[in-house]
């Protein structure tokens, strides 16, 4: 007792004598690492804001349009000069309704009726697309003709951005696409409250324009609604079956192996060669139609196999070998075993995998493109045999367009494209939290 | 004083006359893993309504033979197994026996408690339900009862029997693991080191449990711990380097070997 205390005092009165054992260079080694890391998440956090703020500021004007609500006198005099629209339906047709717009508006800007030049410059701020709004309006209510009712009809492109401030108004005139005249007018009608910025419904809707005003992204939502459809309906069957073979049954020898590697490799094929694919394979030898999203749900179907695969994969081997031996242990059988135990834990694994499949099948431009996707559809596609675009191909086809409103769609679309991204990435999260099971 | 346990144990085995039942009989077994071989020519006999223990140090054939006893083996690649391996004097490896069917009536209780992630519930009925052995609710119930009061679980989780197994305690998972077993009626029970993850109180209960299940099935037991072998057991088989060293009544192996390793392994000073 004694001498341990002595010894220790010894100990004690001679200052330990410390090893070197680099503990500085280790704590600053840590430090450094910590900060490349935190450097490195600060940078790609940067990189994303800046992306949002670029996309959002620049497209959420998309969702709004400038429309001009002005009374229209539906002239019998314009409309049906010979008064034969009882027995001629095309007289409604044919009939000039832009002339009404114009002289609404020409009427509402106290316009000299009679200076040829400014009525026509008027009429400019009126969008094209005002001969198919008011004409469906009177095919619709026949009895207003000779009446003279407020009616609400989409104002230019041109005039859109100039209220949105897209067009620098500092330029020479003789330099710029809207003359100070019709600036002057623009702002007349919005004191007057005639035109109004409102909330853009035609962009969800409308099928392809030439006019930005109209153009929209309507089609390209059915057509790649139907093409995730198809994605669906095809790879996870075939992926989930072809990983469940794969994992579970076939035998592990050079040929699996084999398969194995091309599986992977697969996943890392541009997209672009499985486009060529399609084209060569369900176009030209088993003559699909062109632009029908039925080709292009089949082409972002191989696509999007090997992701599914690779995932269910992974999900299968991650459910632990003490539950198939428990199932086996009992006397069930091996498909007993795969169904009854192994796919439900690995299910939530399977759903992520293929939602995160789908997001990236969904966002896939090239191989769309090579099967005549980049088409000009007006109308929706009532099968998936019909003509369609999708989401991300009407986005490269508005951003090759010059006018200004069209480059405030581009955006607008991406944020589309963007929620319908966040919102299935969310729905794979909540999938997962929702099924995961603890063992 | 060893004669007479010994006499006892052969007693409790209930053979007809002086002759114990055989339930299982292993002749000239050879297990190989790819090239590798893990069991040389076991000649080890399973009486009925016995415990065996299988004893021996770490990587000797013990659990290997055990596996190859339901065919578990099957499940491992390369693994081959050789010579005959006979249920009621049926061979288990002949092509007219069903794996499936073999291993409804050899049961096994694994070294780790594997419930399946369901409720206390479906972990017992699914055993029966898929070989079609209840046919309704009421069946199910019955079933689901019996085989937790004879693991000796029911009066734990009687009151929470559709919350998941998962949330029992490590010795409670493993007694649902013999109930999920011995649910599907089987004739032998396997146990793989049954209460290496379990502490001594559990241990002990599943111990009592294995002595109580003896009157009903016949059961072969890999342990590593010698007391629990002399415990639970009425004969002992040890192995070492994959060679069946001595085969006989528990009493006599750990108190009269006949071969020196098997001294030296139950002296400790091996193993």
């Amino acid at each position: 007792m004694t001498d341990a205390t002595i010894s220790a005092g010894v100990v004690d009165a001679q200052a330990p004598k410390r090893r070197d054992i680099r503990l500085k260079k280790r704590y600053a080694a840590e430090r450094r690492f910590r900060f490349y890391g935190q450097a490195a998440i600060f940078l790609g956090l940067l990189f994303l804001a800046i992306l949002l703020w670029t996309v959002v500021s620049k497209g959420m004007g998309a969702f709004q349009q400038t429309m001009i609500t002005v009374p229209v006198e539906f002239s019998q005099s314009v409309i049906d000069p010979k008064n034969k629209r009882a027995e001629d339906p095309n007289v409604l047709l044919m009939a000039n309704y832009p002339v009404l717009a114009r002289n609404a508006l020409v009427k509402a800007l106290g316009v000299d009726p009679d200076d040829k030049k400014a009525v026509k410059q008027v009429g400019g701020l009126i969008s094209d697309s005002s001969r198919v709004e008011l004409r469906s309006y009177v095919m619709d209510n026949p009895q207003v003709i000779g009446q003279t009712v407020p009616v609400t009809m989409t104002a230019n492109g041109l005039v859109d951005s100039t209220l949105k401030g897209h067009i620098d108004l500092n330029v020479p005139e003789d330099r710029r696409q809207v003359s100070d005249r019709e600036v002057a007018w623009i702002n007349q009608l919005v004191h007057d409250g005639i035109m109004s910025k409102q909330f853009n419904t035609g962009i969800f809707v409308n099928g392809a324009s030439s006019r930005a005003e109209t153009a929209g992204v309507g089609v390209a939502i059915i057509g790649s609604f139907y093409m995730m459809l198809i994605v669906l309906v095809l790879a996870l069957p075939i992926g989930v079956a072809a990983s469940i073979y794969l994992e579970e049954f076939a035998p592990k020898n050079r040929w699996t192996d084999l398969i194995e590697v091309n599986i992977n490799n697969l996943a890392a094929v541009p997209s672009i060669v499985f486009g060529l694919l399609g084209l060569a394979v369900f176009i030209n030898f088993m003559g699909l139609p062109r632009s029908a999203s039925l080709v292009g749900g089949l082409v972002l179907t191989l696509m999007t196999l090997p992701t599914i695969i690779i995932a269910t994969r992974a999900a299968l081997k991650a459910v632990p070998p003490s539950i198939r031996a428990a199932a086996l242990g009992i006397g069930a059988s091996k498909m007993q075993m795969v169904f009854h135990h192994v796919l439900p834990l690995a299910a939530p694994g399977i759903l992520t995998g293929t939602i995160i499949g789908l997001a990236q099948a969904l966002g896939e431009t090239a191989p769309l493109l090579l099967i005549g996707m980049v088409a000009f559809v007006v109308d929706y596609p009532a099968t998936p045999m019909d003509p369609a675009t999708a989401l991300p191909v009407q986005i490269f086809m508005w951003a090759n367009e010059a006018e200004r409103a069209f480059v405030e769609r581009t955006s607008g679309a991406i944020i589309i494209l963007l929620l319908f991204l966040a919102v299935m990435n969310i729905a794979a999260i909540i999938l997962r939290r929702k099924f995961e099971r603890r063992w | 004083m060893n004669m007479m346990s010994e006499a006892a144990t052969e007693k409790a085995v209930n053979a007809p006359a002086d002759e114990p039942v055989i339930k299982m009989r292993g002749k000239d077994v050879c297990v190989f893993y790819g090239p590798k071989q893990a069991l040389y020519d076991v000649n080890l006999n399973i009486r009925e309504n016995a415990v065996t223990a299988l004893i021996g140090p770490s990587g000797c054939g013990k659990s290997t033979f055990l596996r190859t006893l339901n065919r578990m083996n099957d499940t491992i690649e390369n693994c081959r197994v050789t010579g005959d391996i006979t249920l009621d004097g049926e061979d288990i490896y002949d092509q007219a026996i069903d794996v499936v069917e073999l291993r409804a009536r050899v049961g096994m209780v694994f070294q780790k408690p594997n419930p399946f992630p369901k409720s206390i519930y479906e972990n017992i009925v699914y055993g029966p339900r898929i070989h079609g052995l209840v046919r309704n609710k009421a069946e199910m119930d019955d079933v689901v009862e019996k085989s937790l009061i004879r693991a000796g679980l029911f009066n734990e989780v009687k009151d929470r029997l559709h919350e998941p197994g998962t949330g029992l305690s490590g010795g409670q998972q493993q007694r649902l693991c013999i109930a999920r077993a011995i649910a599907v009626s089987p004739e032998v029970i396997l146990m793989d080191e049954p209460c290496s993850a379990l502490d001594p109180i559990a241990t002990a209960t599943v111990e009592e449990l294995i002595h109580e299940l003896r009157e009903n099935y016949t059961i072969v037991i890999v342990t590593h711990s010698m007391q629990q072998a002399a415990r639970v057991s009425q004969r002992t088989a040890m192995f070492h380097l994959g060679v069946l060293v001595e085969e006989g009544a528990t009493a006599k192996i750990f108190t009269n070997p006949d071969d020196p390793r098997t001294q030296d392994y139950i002296t400790g000073r091996f193993g």
